[in-house]
């Protein structure tokens, strides 16, 4: 990533930069149920209502299936419509999901990334977003504070372009980015206008204009809505590095389009993974590196739109790698593993991929860990002993 | 008569109280008017892609989601200083069961929202199973008589309650055999600054299974036999009841529905059909039906 002026930057919550970064949206209608750890984010956001900084509609809403159904209707009446959860309340809002994207309807949410249950568990993984990739939603994962508030203007950037008009979940970890405290610079009101201006609708809910939403489809119509899902998320690949460029020419930051790369060209042992756990695995590879060892990483930031061919691109030059994921996909292996193979089963580039599920539930991710990860991924190199492992299983008490 | 603002080519069934009750509300309502629907018989009958029956801005999104789609309708109009209608038309199964968490929301926030629904008393888009809107005895496909049943054991949830104790500022019910009356009421919901809620007795004829002919009738004569009475409420207060001028009794009323034929087979259930008709007399009572 590019450097940061850190002469405008204030140490503030995750959940308040957000929330500024969001009220610099200046979005119609905002809709949102409390669920820790997202509450935060929606507090602010009231409080900006409240003192007349946000001219919003803001919603407070008996459960989150309501809050991402009022933004249905919002949206349909051309409104800019955002919400935020987590966990639960995005599996609350599973049906609401595929409507929306399925309705092209091009709403921003944050997910505040959080285990799912049972057991009941507030802390970060991803499961909750993982689980569901295959909505319809494109997903961005941020690896820090300062990423979630410009990923979040660029979330509308690429929502409401008319060739895409989808839904966008840019996920952040749970507590480890919505409840610290870190130096950010906070974005620009003026310049955050000029990078997005005011959303315009083509088709809405009108009497001048009557027409039918939601009509149903039958076997003759139904593949191609489909199609037309999967090809806008195709399409907004582009639209993604385009809108991670042109808000690095507004505002001098750059944290990758689709993907993202540190010390990667030259590495033997590639790290792939998404979200917070990034920083930790940075100062691993620093260390790493002064000790001679060639460790690299590749952040995967849009997860949906997969980006294989820039995976390919990213990766061609590792003999093996690592995949480091905060979600399992219980009964096979876990989200990105099984997408990272498959992005490279047809492709000539050959090495060794193994996977670990790490940082469930919360548990912490240490540079320790990531050292053994690195020590089994050297050793698959000569020979695969597990494709897919739980990192640190507790087995005494299993 | 102008055009209405449904239609005509839509696919539901010849007898069906359903769309002649639409017909009414739209005429009464207006087109300056957007309609919400959830999943049903209404949804499926009338919007097959790429065809539509609706002459005035229509939505669906899902079964249960109908009123909080329309709250974000009402406040995106409030932003925008429009005054359009926001009328949600929806069948019991959405409206007393699974869409009640969103039903009760939106009354609790006090949207400027009118809900009509199109009672038909069961899950009839689905193939007729029981609801929480099905009266007592009603035979459905998941309450069917036999050895053990005599058809629905549970009497009708009360919605209009469930309305009033949200402090609904109008609650309604009525009937499509009584057009005058669910215009007249359709007009005033709209005239109130808030929620409003409207309850029509809309029979079914392949879940009740009556001669197409006789859909108005039967729907009469729920009135007359006093299992539906037509009231009003305005800000929590009985404002005007239809009286009957004659009450019939219930047997004239179910016998002529395939879904009770069986209380008419065996001499053993003259119980039933005396609870049922106890339930019409205390709504006489309750209601002061007959002067």
């Amino acid at each position: 990533m590019s450097q940061i002026n850190t002469a405008n930057m204030k140490v503030v919550e995750g959940s308040y930069a957000v929330a500024h970064a969001v009220m610099c949206c200046k979005p119609d209608v905002i809709s949102a149920y409390p669920i820790t750890p997202q509450t935060h984010i929606v507090e602010h956001l009231s409080q900006m209502v409240a003192n007349g900084e946000l001219d919003s509609e803001f919603l407070t809403v008996d459960s989150e299936f309501s809050a991402l159904s009022v933004l249905v209707g919002a949206s349909a009446m051309g409104a800019r419509s955002y919400s935020s959860t987590t966990s639960q309340g995005l599996a609350l809002m599973y049906e609401v999901l595929y409507n929306v994207s399925g309705m092209r309807m091009p709403v921003v949410m944050n997910v505040a990334n959080r285990a799912m249950g049972a057991p009941l568990n507030i802390w970060n993984d991803q499961q909750d977003a993982v689980g569901a990739r295959d909505v319809g939603w494109l997903q961005i994962y941020v690896e820090d504070v300062q990423e979630a508030v410009d990923a979040t203007l660029q979330a509308y950037k690429i929502a409401e372009d008319p060739q895409i008009r989808m839904p966008i979940m840019v996920c952040m970890d749970g507590f480890v980015l919505t409840h610290v405290y870190e130096p950010v610079e906070l974005l620009d009101k003026e310049l955050a206008s000029q990078y997005l201006p005011a959303f315009q609708p083509e088709k809405i809910l009108d009497p001048a204009k009557p027409i039918t939403f939601g009509a149903f489809a039958d076997p003759s119509t139904y593949t191609e809505f489909r199609y037309q899902q999967f090809d806008a998320q195709l399409k907004s690949m582009a639209k993604i590095e385009k809108a991670a460029k042109e808000f690095e020419e507004t505002f001098g930051r750059h944290y990758g389009g689709l993907v993202d790369s540190y010390f990667a060209d030259d590495a033997e042992v590639v790290i792939v993974t998404m979200g917070s756990v990034i920083g930790t695995i940075k100062d691993a590879i620093d260390a790493m590196r002064k000790e001679g060892k060639k460790v690299g990483l590749v952040k995967v930031r849009s997860y949906r739109p997969f980006p294989v061919q820039a995976l390919r691109q990213a990766l061609k030059g590792a003999s093996v790698i690592a995949v480091i994921e905060k979600d399992v996909s219980i009964g096979a292996e876990a989200g990105l593993v099984t997408d990272l193979k498959s992005a490279f089963y047809n492709s000539k580039i050959r090495m060794p991929i193994i996977g670990f599920a790490a940082g469930l539930g919360g548990r912490d991710i240490t540079i320790k860990d990531i050292r053994k990860i690195v020590d089994k991924a050297e050793a698959a190199r000569k020979g695969i002993e597990s494709e897919f492992e739980f990192l640190d299983l507790r087995t005494e008490i299993l | 008569m102008e055009k209405s603002l449904l239609a005509p080519g839509h696919r539901a069934c010849a007898g069906c109280a359903m769309p002649t009750t639409i017909r009414l509300v739209l005429d009464a309502a207006g087109p300056n008017t957007i309609v919400v629907s959830p999943t049903g018989c209404l949804e499926v009958t009338t919007t097959p892609f790429p065809e539509s029956s609706w002459c005035v801005p229509w939505i669906h999104s899902l079964f249960e989601n109908a009123s909080a789609v329309a709250s974000g309708v009402e406040v995106m109009l409030k932003r925008q200083k429009k005054d359009t209608n926001v009328v949600i038309i929806g069948g019991d199964g959405s409206t007393f069961d699974i869409g009640m968490g969103c039903n009760s929301g939106m009354f609790e926030r006090g949207h400027k929202i009118l809900y009509v629904c199109y009672d038909n008393e069961a899950y009839m888009n689905t193939g007729v199973q029981r609801s929480g809107s099905t009266p007592f005895c009603a035979q459905t496909t998941t309450t069917p008589p036999g050895s053990r049943s005599k058809g629905n054991p549970r009497p009708k949830k009360d919605m209009p309650a469930i309305a009033l104790a949200h402090k609904v500022p109008y609650v309604a019910t009525a009937s499509v055999a009584y057009p005058v009356d669910l215009r007249k009421k359709v007009k005033a919901a709209l005239q109130v600054d808030g929620p409003s809620y409207i309850q029509v007795n809309a029979p079914c004829i392949t879940g009740w299974s009556f001669d197409a002919g006789t859909m108005i009738e039967l729907s009469r004569l729920a009135v007359e036999t006093g299992l539906w009475p037509l009231a009003e409420w305005v800000n929590g207060e009985l404002a005007g009841v239809k009286k009957i001028r004659r009450p019939k009794p219930v047997k004239d009323y179910l016998e002529i529905q395939g879904r009770y034929k069986h209380l008419f087979k065996k001499n053993d259930c003259g119980d039933q059909l005396a609870k049922i008709q106890a339930i019409a007399d205390a709504n006489m009572a309750k209601y002061k039906l007959v002067d």
